[in-house]
This record gives structure tokens, sequence and C-alpha cells, in this order.
């Protein structure tokens, strides 16, 4: 696998693919000292993805999430790296009979880095940031259904929305509270979470210190240091070398084997939210036909191609959801691999000689890789691919505004967005009217659990229409030093919690 | 001398004018959209219209370049495109990596070709001479990541001697761990640099060698190492300081795969960024100040040239240089 390659192409894909999500916080977990660990410590963390600045709604990219999302930053909620959604800042919340009103007090006694206590009107301030005309969130258009924000006293926030949003407190867990008269916010901070900014090199290194006046539980570290490569064999050395003590994503299966036999190390297999795809163009012959694009998934042998790419590591997926949605369901059998299937659907279809179609493949691992070897598999079938290597920023003008395309490969990273497929004018052109209708009705339910019923059927009718194939959920492997506890293992939405990390 | 030296400042001026041209206009040409890393999934026609005016990459070519290079005259490199923060600074920040890296191998590699070319020109009949002439033979051809990823397992990975890689996060603050995790890649560049360099001092030396004058002065009774010293060090380095000056130039302009595999924050780096996000003012910034450099590294290399060799001195090769 072209490393260097992949990592640099990493933070343009980051950027493009908006794996941009805003933030929440922290509580929970160790006191100082005690277990044998050592409250002073520095922990070093290696990571591949850079901050491009320290404002999330500014372009901040993914390594601002990672870095400062929960450790400094913290929202009114948390999203857990088990993947629940837990008050943080927001002590309570109420809801109005109608759904449309909520109304959070906000925990007493919180102060920001600078000093300043948190008010109302900081609440009201992070969340109109995001919103702004100017914003760069990812989240801005989720939050789009806030029509007021009213802020009756200090503690009390009351937002109104448009229409009824189940994913309301979900995507408020992306919304870091910032003291609304922080200034330089790209280059520093004010937040209230356990560690304030030390200091940024940039294309180097990013330390946080233990914030003294942290409201909740103190950090079980006294610093952490992320420390920037660009290159997986450095980030690899730099752990093999104790410059680091823990990879916040090993992106290199190869490596792996040089920490799985040393005790030194330990290995964690957690799950990530990042999808492969095969998009079909929909809207394109001959993909128009639901039986030509269940032949095709079920000509794609995914856990042989899985094994061949990460070892045997990460998932099979059968549909857009990962096992961290709460709408999950293992779905792998249908159109699973069976080539005598995927003939007799072609001929049904109308191509009982196959047929010959243009894959677009991003030219970074492990795109190129999984082009080839769906190549042959459907040679095996008779469908000829023709692969048609491009670049990240080609693949975001042709494929993704432009909808020049057949087929496409790409991955998919954040969690929840299953609801792609209830937009008719997604690039991949899956048009259901149910489905969308059902999406629809699903953020608008009442309850979690009538939300979860109208997702699932969207899970499974976007599983039977083969509206794409999903190849396989990645793996998300955090690789640390044997005397390090306490670091996230699922690393959801690319958050990375380093409060509860003890150095022993 | 003053006015050569006018001559050759204002081929500088015009010369970095002539690149900045350049440099503009083909990185216009490359395919692709800043504005793209700018906006999410999902972003409107308006968002990415808004994105373009944000950056200034929706008005005219010609406008875009006269903005540019008005702030270049006020020393001013822009915003970067992508996290909007200043260039300059960051520039000056990763220079701190760079030119000591670049003059540190520079130094070493001229400490042991010298020395070495000298030794296989002149002896070039024993076994010691055919060794270290092949030797620098089998040193051009070994990629300079390569001979990076062996010095990485040998001294970091398995004696531990030194880091694999990175920068300290306080950068000088700590001058021994600076220090320390720059030996490795500036072994790594000036084994590669002086490779080449062994030949050319190599084929300087045995012209020097073989040459009239130095017969002459031996014939007079000099010994050879006094003829050496009064007439044949100073004619076989007028080629190789030119060389030692391209040497240099390039060595700047390729850090970046040595930054590259040693996770070192420098110039090269920066770059290798830019250019994967189609951020035109960090990729114009690094490559300007690069191309200075260059220019200046000729420039001086040209002056230390003239004043050994009086020759250049008088006009007689016509003051073409």
């Amino acid at each position: 696998m072209s490393i260097k390659k992949s990592a640099l192409y990493a933070t343009a894909t980051a950027a493009t693919l908006a794996l941009t999500l805003s933030a929440c916080g922290t509580t929970t977990s160790g006191s100082a000292s005690g277990g044998g660990h050592n409250a002073d410590a520095t922990v070093n963390i290696g990571s591949l993805y850079e901050p491009q600045n320290l404002d999330n709604t500014a372009g901040g990219g993914q390594g601002v999430t990672e870095a400062l999302n929960g450790n400094v930053y913290e929202g009114l909620f948390r999203l857990t790296d088990g993947g629940k959604v837990e008050p943080l800042l927001a002590q309570s919340h109420q809801v109005s009979p109608d759904g449309l009103t909520y109304t959070f007090t906000l925990r007493d006694n919180v102060t920001f880095h600078s000093g300043k206590k948190l008010t109302s009107q900081d609440v009201k301030y992070s969340l109109e940031k995001v919103i702004a005309e100017d914003s760069q969130s990812a989240r801005k258009s989720n939050l789009e259904v806030i029509k007021t924000i009213a802020t009756p006293d200090p503690r009390t926030v009351a937002v109104t929305l448009a229409q009824k949003s189940i994913s309301f407190v979900y995507n408020l867990s992306y919304v870091w509270i910032i003291n609304a008269e922080a200034k330089d916010l790209k280059t520093s901070e004010d937040g209230t979470g356990p560690y304030q900014l030390g200091k940024w090199t940039r294309g180097s290194a990013l330390s946080l210190n233990r914030f003294a006046e942290y409201w909740g539980d103190a950090a079980t570290n006294k610093q952490v240091v992320f420390r920037y490569f660009k290159d997986a064999t450095a980030l690899n050395n730099a752990l093999l070398t104790n410059a680091v003590d823990v990879v916040t994503s090993e992106q290199s299966p190869d490596a792996l084997d040089q920490f799985k036999n040393n005790p030194s190390y330990k290995v964690n297999e957690g799950n990530s939210t990042t999808k492969l795809l095969l998009a079909f163009n929909d809207k394109v012959k001959p993909f128009t036909d639901v039986k030509v694009r269940q032949a095709v998934s079920a000509a794609i042998d995914d856990k042989k191609l899985l094994e061949s790419v990460w070892g045997g590591h990460g998932k099979l997926i059968g549909s857009m959801v990962p096992p961290t949605d709460p709408w999950y369901e293992d779905l792998t059998h249908i159109d699973a691999y069976d080539t005598e299937r995927a003939k007799t659907l072609l001929t049904e279809a109308g191509y009982p000689k196959g047929f010959s179609f243009t894959l677009d493949t991003p030219n970074y691992d492990p795109h190129p890789t999984a082009a080839t070897f769906i190549k042959s598999q459907l040679a095996k079938v008779g469908v000829t691919v023709k692969i048609n290597t491009i670049t990240p920023d080609e693949w975001y003008t042709k494929v993704y505004k432009n909808r020049g395309f057949e087929a496409t490969l790409q991955e998919h990273v954040n969690d929840r967005d299953l609801v792609w497929y209830g937009n008719p004018d997604f690039y991949w052109g899956y048009n259901d009217p149910q489905v969308t209708q059902w999406v629809k009705e699903a953020e608008q339910s009442s309850t979690a659990a009538e939300q979860t019923e109208l997702l699932k059927k969207v899970n499974r009718k976007t599983a039977q229409d083969a509206a794409s194939d999903w190849l396989y959920l990645y793996p998300q492997i955090v690789v640390a030093n044997s005397k390090l506890s306490g670091y996230p293992l699922n690393g959801l939405n690319s958050q990375f919690y380093a409060y509860d990390i003890k150095k022993g | 001398m003053a006015r050569y030296l006018l001559r050759r400042f204002a081929f500088l001026l015009v010369s970095l004018a002539l690149a900045s041209v350049v440099l503009f206009v083909l990185l216009r040409m490359l395919p692709g959209d800043p504005a793209n890393a700018l906006t999410s999934v999902g972003a409107s026609k308006e968002q990415i219209a808004a994105a373009r005016e944000s950056i200034g990459s929706d008005r005219p070519l010609p406008e875009q370049f006269v903005h540019w290079i008005g702030q270049l005259l006020r020393g001013d490199l822009g915003n970067s495109f992508i996290s909007s923060l200043p260039v300059q600074p960051e520039v000056v920040a990763r220079l701190r990596v760079t030119v000591p890296l670049t003059l540190a191998a520079f130094v070493l590699a001229v400490l042991i070709a010298v020395p070495a070319g000298f030794l296989a020109a002149y002896r070039r009949r024993t076994w010691y001479g055919a060794l270290l002439s092949g030797v620098s033979q089998l040193g051009i051809a070994i990629p300079v990541f390569w001979l990076g990823m062996i010095l990485i397992a040998v001294f970091a990975l398995n004696a531990r001697w030194l880091p694999a890689g990175s920068f300290p996060p306080d950068g000088w603050a700590q001058p021994g761990e600076a220090i320390r995790s720059l030996v490795l890649p500036v072994v790594t560049i000036a084994l590669v640099m002086s490779a080449s360099l062994i030949r050319y001092v190599r084929s300087a030396t045995l012209d020097v060698l073989d040459s009239d004058y130095l017969r002459t002065a031996r014939a007079l009774g000099s010994s050879f190492g006094a003829a050496m010293w009064r007439h044949g060090l100073r004619n076989a380095s007028v080629p190789v300081i030119s060389i030692l000056g391209i040497e240099l130039a390039s060595t700047l302009l390729g850090a970046v795969v040595v930054e590259s595999v040693f996770a070192l924050p420098g110039l090269g780096s920066m770059l290798a960024t830019g250019i994967s996000q189609h951020d035109y003012p960090v990729i114009q910034g690094v490559l300007f100040v690069s191309t200075l450099a260059v220019l200046l590294i000729g420039f001086a290399a040209d002056l230390v040239q003239r004043i050994i060799d009086p020759r250049l001195r008088t006009g007689l090769s016509g003051g073409i240089r």
C-alpha cells in the first residue's frame, strides 16, 4: 500500500468529504493518583490528522475534532465512545409537548479557561456560530431547523425549532460551547474542557495541559501532546521508539504484526463508522435496474476483499448502517456472495452476456486495490470493468457535483449517514419516494424508538434495492504502549477523549 | 566588481519576477478547485460560490496576480485558503527546521566529499581509490528515502541511539533534542549528496593533476604538496564551487522527501500538504521563498568563484554570467 500517498490525501479527503464534525465533552472517571499510574504524566498521542486551524466552524478539519473535542471544548451533550448521548454542560432538559421547544438548564459553576463563568449567552452564541452564513461546520444543515434561541436567565436556554427533529439532542453533541467574548479562535481557544491549549506548533505538535479549575473530575494525566505525522510508517516508528504512546487510528495493516506479538504494545480493534462503498449511479443505465445492482453486489466476494486489504480486520456490512448506529441490523445475507445468482439476475435483466462500465476510482488506498479486485470478480460473471483512476479533487467535481459517472468507489466516514438515501438529489441518485418519506418521518418522530423503527425500514429497503454495494466497514485500530490505559477504542467521528488516559 | 554586483542584483530581481509569474500561472493551470476543500458534502452552489468569494478565487486572474504581488512587496505571503491563517509566519517557523537541516547536511557532505574525492583521484590506481570511486557511483543510485529508512531501522529502531523522526514539540527550545532529531536526516542527505560531489571533486582533481602548470611547478622544485596548495586546489575548486551551489539548492528543494521520511515540520512537508489541498497561497509562498533562496545561492557561488579565480574578474570570460 502506498502509505505516503494515502497519508497526503488523508487531509484532502477529510476536508472534501466533510468528516468535519463538531464536538462535545467529558465527565466521569479517574481521580488523580491511585491504581499505579502517574498523575503527572505527559501522554504523547500520534496522529495523521493535524488540524488546519483550531476552529471547527472555520475549516479546522478532522484533526481539530480529534484533539479539541471533549478535551478542550465541551457541548451541552456528549457522544460517548460507545455511541450514546449523555448530558454534559446541560444538567437537564425538557421538550415541549409539540416537540418543538427544548429547554436546557445549564450546569452551575462551569468556567471557561479564561476564567469567565458559563452563561446561557455563551450557548446562544455557540449555536449561532454553527449556523452562521460563513460557517463551514458539517452540522450546519442539521441545525438549520433552529428557529429561535431564547435566554430567559443565565442558566436557561430555550431553543424553538421550525419542525420536529428527533436528532436535535444528538446533533448538539457536536456543538462546542465557546465563550461568546473569545477572540482568535483559529489559533487559540476558550472552552470549558478538562484541558486548556498549551502550544500549537504547526506541522508538528499540539499540547494540552490539565485545567486546574475544571468543573468535573480532573484529567488523569497532566499533559497530552498530539504529535502529527504525514506518513504512517513514520508514525509507527515513533511508537516503536516510544516517541508516542498511542496511535489514534492505525492505517497500515502491514504494520500491525510488529506490535501484535510484542508484549510492550496492545493492539485494540474497535468499531469504526467508515464504510467502503461501490456506489452506483442509480440514474444511469444499466444501474437503473435493481437486478443489475443486485447482480453486481452478489458477484463480489466482500469477505475476500476485506481479507486482502485489511488482513481480516474490519467487518462485513450489508447496508449503510454500522453496528454503533441505533438502527443497525445485520443484513449481510442480502445479496451475499453468489456468482450463480448473479448470472441469473443478469440474464433476467437482459444482460446474459454481461455488460461493461467505467468505475471512477479515487487514487489513494484502498480504492485502487478494491477496484482491481472488483474488476477480476465481475469478469467471472461477464461484466467488464474499466478502471478510471481520479484524484480526490476530480472525484468531488466529476462524481459528487456533476454526477458524470456510472459507478464509483468512495469511503463514507460519518455515523448515522443512512439518511442520505432519503435525498433523491444526492450524488448516487437513489430515488425511492417511500424511503424519502420514511427518512422525513423518522426525523420528526416523537420518540427514539419510533425513529429507530422507521430507519430500520429504510435500512432494509435500501439493502433490498441494492441502492449501493456496501463492501465493508473499516476497522478502527488503536495501538498503544501497554503501560497506557483508558484511551477510547471506537474513536467515533474522529473524536479522541484523552482525559481518562492513564500512564503507568 | 561594483558594476558586476549591480548587474547581478538586477538579474536576480528579473529572475524573481519571472519566476513569480510562472509560478502563479502554472498553479492556476492545475485541475481542481480549492473551494472544494472549503465546502462540505451537501454544499449548495451558493455555498461553493461563497467559498470562492471568500478566498478571492472568483476574481479574474490578472487581478489575483496583482493582489498577490502587492502583498509580496509588503513582505506578506497572504493567508492559506484552507486554514485562513497567514502563510508567512509558518514559512519562517519551518525554515528553522529546513535551513539547519540543509546547511548541516551540506557542510557534512563537503567534509566527506573533498578529501574522499581528492584521494579517489590522487590514489586512483590503489584499491581504496578505486573503492571510493565505486562507492560514490553506487551512492548516486541510492534513493534518499530508502537510505533514510535503512538508517532509521539500524540506528533508531534497533540500536535506539537516535529518534526515528519528528521534531521536539518545543522546537529549538530543547536544543539537545532538536539536534538529536536532525542527526539521521542530516546524515541521510549528506551521504547522498557527497556521493555525487565525490565524482566532481575527483574529476576536477584529475584535471589539475594532469595539468601543465602543476608539472611546471614541480619541475621548478616545488614539492607536490606545496604545488597542490598554491595552484592545484584553487584551480580545482572553481568548477566544484558551481556544483556545490547547485547541490545546495537542490537539497533545499529536495528536502521534502527526507522531511516526510523523518516527520520533520519543514518547508518541504508544508509544500506537500499545500499541494494536496490546492492551497495556492501556501504553495506560492513556499516556492517563492525557495526560488529566492536558490537564486541567492547561485549568486553566492558566482561571487566566490570570482574571488578565487582572477580570470573571471578581468572580463576575459566576457562577463556574461
